[in-house]
């Protein structure tokens, strides 16, 4: 069971409003992402619903029960921080009990629970050594393996992965979501990193400045942004956006196409311009090109195959069906 | 730097320094140890005749063996100097060590005028101990107008004369006094470095605030600790001023540095102080012997 239901919720830090009003459900079982850019308030939501912080006003209910002044530990939530917080002075066995220690389990339930999370998280071989003599990922893990044990009604992820290298992060990623999958538990997780929040979410939350601004499967982000700010936050590399004459062509304040909905070519297309950097992925090549006279630059994402180079005039050719029109406040036109 | 020739240069350039030391520790070490040996009464006019010695620019002295020794363990105050010592040096360690932790703590917080706070917190530090105990015996422990008499009296109580009826905890006090904040502020930097995200985590842990304190705030102050008793052990082993000052070394609270520096200067007998020196040393060391077995530990981890 895990689902949480936030009601009118605020905080406010002195007299600086970081998370205006705000409703949320997060249904039972799901894997919901916190999604935006850095100080925008992703932290302090999943703290409140941690009970870390009090909330301002509001309501916080867990399981239809409401929960809005429970202390933490009563709440059943397990929390994973960005610094892994594990207690230095204790070996694995004992970070990975000490929750079962606190709730005063018998010595043999520990034992049991600490060497099945160990060997779902490939632990077992550390269980005697100290945090301090383990990798990162391995810290991730044992984090992890923590909050597993108690059995938790929903986990809450706090940027989990931005202290591991780019490599160890797709595979704790995947980790991740596997655990997710067996496990069938609500997932809060919370990100600054938009291919995290497409790869693992159920459902993403997109905030900014404390609001919400879109909430919706990966996919509904990508497809049907509700405003400029998701459609330019959602997808990598990031949408264009084309404003004046072209725009109106369209009837709206502002257009936007997405680099992958653009076809470039050395011969003919409505929009041309000069390549100005492009960037060789193998599989994929990314074309920044200038000049164009709609934008800065316009990104293009094209096969490996494409050979362009710095200098080159070509000609650009957009998919009508998938442009983006958005009126003068940045909000989506049907 | 680690040519053969910067090598030697720095070694050259360190030499004085190391000199030095080693003339400042080895001279008074040898002399005492010398002395020891030596029947060496100065206020006795038989001893200046009798020449003069060039290693130790004295005069020549009649060597008596272990006779100072033997003489300084057998004599009625050795036992009692040694554990009034130790009793001092475990008191004040227990007070300032529990005290500190709950000051440190207290002072973590965040409150109004914390920065005032912090230095009259450490303002007893600075405090010289010859000052510091008199304030304590002319202020505080008289028995007709000090401040505790008046607070005895306040409750319907017949004040006593403290320093010589509750003499031990009376220098127990006065010397926790001082080095409370010695111990204080060396745990508050530690607390201050404890990440928040442990004490958090424990709490969504299921753990209460007492047990987040012996879980996790004790064992990351343990470093701290064993620093605090290392170090004050140290001084200690050696408090004088506060005794010299408040009781003369009367009512039970003649320690081993007292007692030798009654034996050299109210006796004139330096050559049994420098024995009671000696022993001094010994126990210095086995006292830290013991402090490095068994807390040393935790300074590797
Ligand atoms: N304890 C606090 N006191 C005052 N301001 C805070 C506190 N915690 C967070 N803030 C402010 O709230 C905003 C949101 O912070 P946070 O939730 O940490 O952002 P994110 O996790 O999305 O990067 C930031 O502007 C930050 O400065
Ligand atoms: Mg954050």
């Amino acid at each position: 069971m895990g689902r949480i239901v936030l009601e009118k919720v605020t905080k406010s830090f002195g007299a600086t409003e970081v998370i205006p009003p705000l409703d949320l459900t997060i249904e039972d079982g799901e894997f919901t992402v916190f999604v935006g850019p850095s100080g925008c308030g992703k932290s302090t939501l999943l703290r409140l619903i941690a009970g870390l912080e009090d909330v301002s006003s509001g309501q916080i209910s867990i399981d239809g029960q409401d929960a809005t002044i429970v202390p933490p530990a009563k709440r059943g939530l397990a929390m994973v921080f960005q610094s892994y917080a594990l207690y230095p002075h204790m070996s694995v066995r004992k970070n990975i009990a000490f929750p079962l220690r606190m709730a005063k389990l018998d010595q043999a339930e520990i034992d049991k629970r600490v060497a099945s999370a160990a060997s779902v998280l490939n632990l077992s071989d550390y269980l005697d050594r100290r945090p301090g003599q383990l990798s990162g990922g391995q810290r991730q893990r044992v984090a992890i393996g923590r909050a597993i044990v108690r059995e938790p009604a929903a986990f809450l992820f706090d940027e989990p992965l931005s202290n591991l290298d780019a490599a160890l992060r797709v595979g704790m990623r995947l980790e991740i979501s596997e655990l997710h999958e067996r496990l069938k538990t609500t997932m809060i997780y919370v990100t600054h990193d938009q291919v995290e929040a497409m790869t693992m979410a159920d459902k993403i939350v997109v905030l900014r400045a404390g609001n919400i601004e879109q909430v919706g499967s990966p996919l509904e982000l990508y497809h049907t942004p509700r405003n400029q700010f998701v459609a330019g936050f959602i997808g990598s590399p990031k949408m264009n956006f084309i404003a004046g004459d072209e725009a109106a062509k369209h009837g709206a304040a502002s257009i936007g196409i997405r680099p992958e909905h653009i076809t470039v070519s050395d011969d003919g297309g409505p929009w041309s311009g000069v390549v100005s950097v492009s960037e060789h992925l193998g599989s994929d090549t990314f074309f920044h090109i200038h000049d164009t006279g709609l934008a800065d630059t316009i990104t293009v994402r094209a096969d490996g195959e494409v050979g362009f180079r710095h200098g080159d005039r070509v000609h650009l050719t957009p998919r009508d069906d998938v442009i983006h029109r958005f009126d003068r406040n940045g909000l989506r036109i049907a | 730097m680690a040519t053969q020739h910067s090598r030697s240069a720095a070694r050259l350039m360190m030499a004085p320094a190391v000199f030095l030391l080693l003339v400042w520790m080895l001279v008074p070490l040898s002399l005492t140890l010398i002395f020891s040996f030596k029947k060496f009464l100065p206020l006795r006019g038989d001893q200046i005749e009798s020449g003069w010695d060039w290693v130790t620019f004295f005069p020549s002295l009649d060597w008596v063996g272990f006779a100072n020794y033997s003489r300084f363990v057998t004599s009625s105050s050795f036992w009692p100097a040694v554990s009034t010592t130790l009793l001092i040096v475990g008191g004040v360690l227990i007070i300032t060590v529990c005290l500190g932790i709950l000051l440190a703590i207290l002072l973590d917080q965040p409150m109004w005028g914390q920065g005032v706070v912090r230095i009259l917190v450490i303002a007893p530090f600075f405090v010289m101990p010859t000052v510091s105990a008199l304030v304590w015996k002319n202020m505080f422990l008289d028995p007709n107008n000090g401040l505790f008499s008046h607070l005895w009296r306040a409750f319907g109580a017949e004040p006593i004369s403290f320093l010589s009826e509750a003499a031990m905890p009376s220098i127990i006090l006065i010397v926790s006094w001082q080095w409370l904040p010695f111990a204080t502020l060396i745990l508050l930097t530690a607390i201050q470095s404890l990440d928040s995200e442990q004490l958090e985590a424990a709490e969504m842990d299921g753990a209460p605030v007492l047990k987040r304190f012996w879980f996790i705030v004790l064992p990351h102050l343990s470093r701290a600790i064993t620093i605090v008793i290392l170090i004050q052990t140290i001084f200690l082993l050696a408090i004088f001023a506060e005794i010299f000052v408040t009781t003369g070394g009367a009512f039970g609270t003649r320690t081993l540095s007292y007692l030798i520096f009654q034996r050299v200067l109210e006796s004139q007998n330096v050559g049994l102080g420098s024995a009671g020196g000696v022993y001094a040393i010994i126990l210095a060391n086995i006292v830290a012997l013991l402090l490095m077995r068994v807390v040393g530990k935790n300074l590797d981890a």
